[in-house]
């Protein structure tokens, strides 16, 4: 039978779970690694690229986005992204602040 | 209810009773739908949340900015070895929890006891190492208030820290403040995750979510991965990026 939003429930199993774990593990040591090398500006920036990625296999799999309905997957996305604007905006008054006082 | 639906509700046969499982409510019209509404509902939760969790963020970015050394200082007292270890730590906790959402939906009793089990066993742990950090910071005078001693910024014992002035030494203070107000929001969370991780352990225990309904396993499931999340980009902010830090 077809549902209201024409989406089937997928059920994820455990071969999955297990890759995402062991990337997740990868991943964190990973950034443990790169904590110690000096790579200047890029630290952050390298830092929390990887929290992205982890973020992202840990919404795409095991919180099952990849396997929703394109609703909740806008709904995700509409979430982060309204958060980056809220970031972006907060921080374009905070640089543009002192312009012209000086 | 409107009355129209209590007429209709009575001239119901036995059999339309009998044509869905007991727990699909009489306003859905699938199960799937059902779940669908369910964990849409958990998501908009999920999303206030990512808005919470956010203006700590945001505050920590823009003081980070404004009081860098005492930032790049105070983060440098962080031990990287007990951050890293939670951080394993909490993600094998939500392959438990995955794992338990697998069980409920393959209907294994056993398997969603022993996941819901290790799930709350791996948030003690996290919670007991959180306990270990938070009583180094009592010790050493690091908890903002009263008792905060600026002592371990102006002077250094390690040879390689850049002593900083008293009055930057002081703003060490906001880092610790941001340190405790993260983390500690982060711990209430998994608190509460525990907290009802010992509910649904008794439930399931007495036979639920592994007869097909298993939309609050899934929805409890998505809280858990959240909390997880929060952890994965607090763990690099808080102890990772300023062990370099920009001269």
């Amino acid at each position: 039978m077809s549902t209201p939003t024409g989406h089937e429930h997928h059920i994820v199993g455990p071969k999955i779970y297990l890759l995402i774990l062991c990337a997740l593990l990868v991943l964190t040591a990973t950034t443990t690694g790169a904590a110690f090398i000096n790579m200047g500006v890029f630290s952050p920036i390298v830092a929390l690229g990887i929290a992205c990625i982890k973020a992202v296999l840990v919404i795409l799999f095991f919180m099952h986005i990849r396997y929703s309905s394109k609703v909740l997957m806008l709904t995700v996305a509409a979430g982060f992204f309204t958060f980056l604007v809220l970031i972006t905006m907060t921080l374009c008054d905070y640089i543009s602040r002192a312009w012209g006082l000086w | 209810m409107d009355s129209q639906a209590i007429v209709t509700g009575h001239e119901e046969s036995p059999e339309a009773h009998q044509a869905h499982p007991p727990y699909l409510r009489h306003h859905f019209v699938t199960v799937e739908q059902q779940a669908e509404t369910a964990s849409f509902g958990m998501w908009l939760f999920l999303l206030t949340e990512i808005m919470f969790f956010g203006g700590l963020f945001m505050a920590y970015l823009l003081y980070r900015n404004w009081y860098y050394d005492a930032f790049v200082a105070s983060s440098n007292t962080l031990g990287i070895g007990l951050g890293t270890t939670n951080t394993a730590v909490l993600i094998l906790s939500s392959f438990t929890m995955a794992m338990g959402v697998y069980s409920a939906e393959t209907r294994n009793r056993k398997g969603l006891l022993t996941s819901l089990s290790l799930t709350i066993l791996l948030g003690l742990v996290f919670l007991g190492i959180k306990t270990i950090e938070y009583h180094e910071k009592y010790v050493e005078h690091h908890i903002p208030g009263a008792n905060f001693s600026v002592e371990d910024f102006v002077h250094p014992t390690d040879k390689r820290d850049v002593p900083l002035a008293p009055d930057m030494a002081q703003h060490a203070q906001l880092f610790f403040f941001l340190y405790f107000a993260m983390t500690g929001m982060h711990a209430l969370h998994m608190i509460i995750g525990i907290s009802i991780l010992f509910v649904l352990f008794v439930q399931a225990w007495h036979g639920a979510y592994t007869n097909g309904h298993t939309s609050t396993i899934d929805n409890f499931g998505l809280y858990w991965h959240f909390v997880d999340i929060v952890w994965i980009f607090l763990f690099p902010l808080l102890y990772l990026i300023s062990r370099h830090p920009l001269k």
